[in-house]
């Protein structure tokens, strides 16, 4: 299904539909008050941004100090190309490690990759070990978010899971107590894994350290635990230099949940005595969408979320509606990179309000590139029946006579039609809009009339 | 010595809003003459090329924005009532070969009527009467791409144009929204391609103005209050709707 079906589907559910746009809202309005709290918001903004137009103008120079140190540092480093290498890579080194089961924490590059059914097909058990995504991973579903990775389930829904999966009472939708038995199952998970997977918030070129933010510190207790730690990296989350977290992590907590800092930010520079760090890096169509001009700074993306969360779209049709990995705004601007016919319909999936763009905490002009997709898809899928009457519109337009005749035409049609003809099944305007009423002249011709 | 003659200014009416709403032309030139300017109407004028650009067809409309550039070529200022359009034609309109001169010309000498009002002939306050209820529909074209208000997102120190405009007018309450600056749901062509989501979204602004007990929704693009009022009529929701420049030339008269 295209996403205008999958948004007519969700709508279909108006308390639930609202309760989603009421929960985004929520946490939209959140990340507002916090931001405006900051008096030099609009500067960390840009700053943030210069500094990424630095690191994309650049980035074989920083991966390959980023290389450097971390190989200094004793990380081992390897490089994907795409998704089916990185996978390669993980299943090597879990074979390697004689490793059968593993915990991950959220890295929506992993999802990218699809990571998960490549192990399990490989007989390895993976847990997810956030909250969110360890509920999700229970349904079997894809994050509808990429901060918020069950915001689709109210928590009668989850009670209900916990029910079945983990044996909580019936009935008991007490977020404490659930969350309690989460904590429970997940720690037995902990004890048991010989490798933990995280994904990586920033690399520094720098040092060779890397970042992972979490509010939840699974991130951490997995890694602490294992004697391996896997950490998955797409090649564009590179920042030059250590005090640039500064501003970042300024800006990510603000902007996705309206925090002033994440829990727990953890840098990884060295492994302990013993254990081993890994780090892959990530291209899996990096590289490509670097090189389109038009679409290169969408690289800039920190991941925080805040597009979805402020899209009026996003929040009125949910994550799955998109049927990508990255959801809302900025997933339609990546995924058309990845699969132009598979995406086709999300640069369409948007009214171009802009309020993305003002919200990106580092100024990827998001609806602009939407207007951009959208000129390509229609180049790439070739002369349609829509792009046939798009041209006969333009026809009529180019030219004030014919503009003139049709306009008239229009306007006597609406009038002398009855209601059958012209609110009929074809008519999707009116299927729940009234048309204008239909005046008695156009301006033009009142203009004639009176002033000419 | 030579008498600077009063800048020229042509009226740029939306496709739409000839066809549909004269009141709403009317009104907007008689404003622009009430506060003393030279208007005229080229009777030629056609489209923007706006709806087609926005379905992905820009490259089509070189016609359309070669005809537009030639139409409004010798004006001093070109006025639109129309955020929408105005932004279209700056940003989104294809570049025309051998009128290189004259489109840049013109994305600097087009305005919306608000803008133009409050920048160009800086009109600081306007006097009138119009005792009701007011409330405003920032379209999202106007907001963010023109920046006639401040956007909820930026931290910047909030100001609208619109605002500016109507609020010396006597008795006129100026309602404040709770989600300022939400989108309609218009959206051009996405209105009929997203037809469920773009319903949804209208509704939802439309309870916000009722919540608010607004009487009458106004704003600076007709093409998203024909699409509110669409969905409020077929609702018989009695709520009303006008265009900001019909207020001010109700108001002053």
């Amino acid at each position: 299904m295209s996403h205008p079906q999958e948004a007519a589907e969700f709508l279909k559910d108006p308390a639930k539909s609202k309760w989603h746009d009421d929960t985004l809202w929520f946490i939209r309005d959140k990340r507002d008050k916090m931001s405006h709290s900051v008096p030099e918001w609009e500067e960390l903004r840009e700053l943030a941004s210069s500094i990424k137009d630095n690191v994309l103008g650049n980035l074989a120079d920083y991966l390959e100090e980023f290389e450097r140190n971390a190989t200094k540092n004793g990380i081992k480093v390897h490089w994907a190309a795409n998704a089916q290498e990185h996978n390669e890579i993980v299943l090597s080194i879990l074979k390697e490690k004689e490793c059968k089961a593993i915990v991950k924490s959220k890295s929506i590059l992993t999802e990218e990759c699809h990571l998960n059914p490549f192990l399990e097909k490989n007989e390895i058990e993976v847990v997810d070990t956030d909250l969110g995504e360890r509920i999700v991973q229970f349904l079997g579903q894809p994050p509808s978010h990429i901060v918020l990775p069950a915001i689709h389930l109210k928590k009668g829904e989850i009670s209900e899971l916990f029910h079945e999966k983990l044996q909580t009472e019936k009935g008991n939708e007490d977020p404490y107590y659930l969350t309690q038995a989460a904590r429970h199952h997940l720690r037995e998970k902990f004890l048991a894994a010989k490798v933990a997977i995280t994904g990586v918030n920033f690399g520094v070129a720098e040092t060779g350290e890397f970042v992972v933010c979490t509010n939840e510190g699974n991130a951490d207790m997995g890694v602490h635990l294992a004697d391996t730690h896997i950490a998955c990296m797409g090649i564009e989350k590179i920042i030059p230099k250590r005090k640039h977290l500064g501003i970042f992590l300024r800006l990510l907590a603000r902007s996705a949940t309206g925090q002033n800092i994440t829990n727990y930010n953890s840098h990884f520079r060295s492994p302990e005595a013993g254990k081993e760090i890994h780090i892959i890096l990530v291209d899996n169509g990096r590289t490509a969408q670097l090189g389109r001009e038009d679409f290169r700074n969408s690289l800039k993306c920190i991941r925080c979320g805040a597009c979805m969360n402020t899209c009026p779209i996003y929040r009125r049709s949910g994550g799955f509606s998109y049927k990508s990995t990255v959801p809302g705004p900025i997933g339609s601007i990546l995924s058309p990179g990845l699969d132009l016919q598979k995406h086709s319909s999300l640069p369409f999936a948007s009214t171009l309000c802009g309020s993305c763009t003002d919200v990106c905490p580092v100024k990827i002009n998001i609806h602009e590139q939407l207007y951009r997709w959208r000129q390509e898809i229609t180049k790439a899928q070739g002369t349609s029946v829509k792009e046939l009457s798009m041209m006969l519109g333009n026809g009529i337009f180019k030219s004030p006579l014919a503009y003139n005749y049709s306009g008239k035409m229009m306007r006597l049609a609406l009038k002398n039609l009855p209601k059958s003809m012209i609110y009929n099944p074809l008519n999707v305007w009116g299927k729940q809009r009234d048309l204008p009423t239909v005046p008695k002249e156009s301006f033009k011709e009142w203009y004639q009339k009176n002033r000419s | 010595m030579s008498i600077k003659p009063k800048p020229h200014i042509a009226l740029f009416i939306p496709c739409y809003v000839d066809q549909f709403y004269p009141n709403v032309a009317i009104s907007t030139l008689a404003v622009l003459e009430k506060l003393g300017c030279q208007v005229s109407y080229p009777m030629n004028q056609t489209c923007c090329g706006q709806p087609m650009a926005n379905a992905g067809f820009e490259r089509d409309t070189v016609g359309t924005t070669k005809h537009f550039i030639e139409t409004f070529a010798v004006y001093d200022y070109v006025v639109a009532p129309s955020g929408s359009c105005v932004v279209h034609v700056k940003e989104h309109s294809p570049k025309v070969e051998g009128l290189e001169k004259e489109q840049a010309e013109l994305h600097d000498k087009i305005f919306e009527f608000t803008e133009f009002i409050t920048d160009i002939i800086k009109i600081e306050r306007i006097d009138g009467s119009f005792p009701h209820r007011i409330g405003y529909h920032s379209s999202c074209h106007g907001q963010r791409g023109l920046r006639l208000s401040s956007s909820s997102e930026l931290n910047e120190k909030p100001f609208s144009k619109a605002k500016k405009l109507l609020e010396n007018l006597e008795g006129l309450e100026w309602v404040e929204l709770t989600r300022t600056d939400e989108c309609c749901g218009f959206g051009g062509t996405f209105a009929v391609s997203e037809e469920a989501l773009s319903v949804q979204m209208g509704k939802d602004r439309l309870d916000d103005h009722h919540a608010h007990q607004v009487e009458i929704l106004t704003g600076g693009d007709m093409s998203c209050i024909m699409h509110l009022q669409g969905i409020a009529q077929r609702q018989n929701q009695n709520l009303k709707f006008k265009h900001l420049a019909e207020i001010l030339n109700e108001a002053m008269s």
